[in-house]
């Protein structure tokens, strides 16, 4: 790590920290966290849960402002749900593909938009959560599980028996496409985030005003199409396995 | 670290991202070109078409993001140091 502590420039310019790889941990009973991406999924779950609290809290019949807003994220991620899973069956996926589409768009929007570098932490900084590996393969994980538990429900023990279609040659493949599936699904936000920020981190290190901001622009553009990536991609696999039920 | 493996570690993050973008970059040229010409052969389905163009360069850019992530493990977590 020492070696490139050169990295881990702290210029005149305290917005251009790149500190990769660094982190402010917390000991919690026998385990070791990270702090900075708690204390930040904290603010993005309040974050959603403030505002769904504030747009749904007098219902009317004829929407206006928040809960019009609301309501039209809400067909947004049906949209995606039904896109994938298909009429008769998204519905009850629509709140697990939501959930992850809100979380993943809110947490990597905060961390080119929230004013993290104003809070300083005696380690690391405060940046996107989802810029963390263990936050993605959180994510990824709970959509394993997903998919697994939608499969099983619909198929019985008897949905394993996709691992040997279309022949038991293809056994093996089948079997390790289980691991590549949430690798690339973590990776693939985990690397975005990431390369987003540092690419911005070190343009603002060269440049510090103004060049950043097409980057910083191009930034929040890819993030968004991220969120939408992951969801639809969970919402893609739970579809898979819940049709590997309807062939018989 | 002493300086060897510093030194085989950038270069081989240097190698890890520039051979990933090859390959992407390929594949994102061919799929912008395609798109392309389906929007001057039928300009009304346009928006559809750009929908997907997106989600699936996303998907390409994954590849050479995997890349990028090698880069940053050897550079910032370095197995070997």
């Amino acid at each position: 790590m020492t070696f490139f502590d050169g990295l881990n420039v702290t210029s005149a310019f305290p917005l251009a920290e790149l500190e990769v790889g660094e982190h402010f941990y917390w000991e919690i009973g026998n385990y070791t966290v990270h702090g900075q991406v708690f204390i930040t999924s904290w603010v993005v779950i309040a974050l959603l849960l403030i505002t769904s609290y504030l747009g749904t809290r007098n219902l009317e019949r004829v929407p206006s402002g928040l809960q019009n807003f609301l309501e039209y994220a809400l067909d947004f991620v049906r949209d995606i749900a039904k896109s994938q899973i298909g009429e008769k069956e998204y519905r009850p996926w629509v709140p697990f593909i939501g959930t992850l589409f809100l979380f993943i768009f809110v947490a990597n929007w905060s961390g080119a938009l929230f004013p993290w570098k104003i809070i300083e932490l005696p380690e690391s900084e405060l940046a996107a959560p989802t810029n963390d590996i263990n936050t993605t393969v959180a994510l990824a994980l709970l959509t394993v599980l997903a998919y697994f538990y939608a499969g099983i429900s619909k198929r019985g023990i008897g949905y394993f028996k996709k691992y040997i279609e279309p022949t038991p040659i293809l056994l093996p493949i089948n079997i390790l496409e289980e691991f590549t599936k949430p690798l690339s699904l973590s990776f693939r936000l985990f690397g975005n985030i990431l390369a987003d920020e540092l690419v911005v981190a070190v343009l603002v290190l060269l440049v510090p005003l103004f060049i950043p901001l097409p980057v910083m622009a191009l930034g929040l553009f890819t993030s968004a199409i991220q969120a939408l990536i992951f969801a639809t991609l969970a919402g893609a696999y739970i579809g898979e396995s819940l049709e590997h039920g309807e062939e018989e | 670290m002493d300086s060897l493996t510093a030194a085989a570690s950038v270069v081989a993050a240097a190698l890890a991202v520039g051979l990933a973008a090859i390959g992407p970059g390929l594949g994102q040229g061919n799929a912008s070109g395609q798109a392309l010409e389906g929007i001057a052969r039928q300009p009304e389905a346009e928006g559809k078409i750009r929908g997907t163009l997106l989600l699936s360069l996303a998907f390409m850019e994954a590849l050479t993001i995997y890349g990028l992530v090698v880069a940053l493990v050897l550079l910032f977590a370095n197995p070997f140091s």
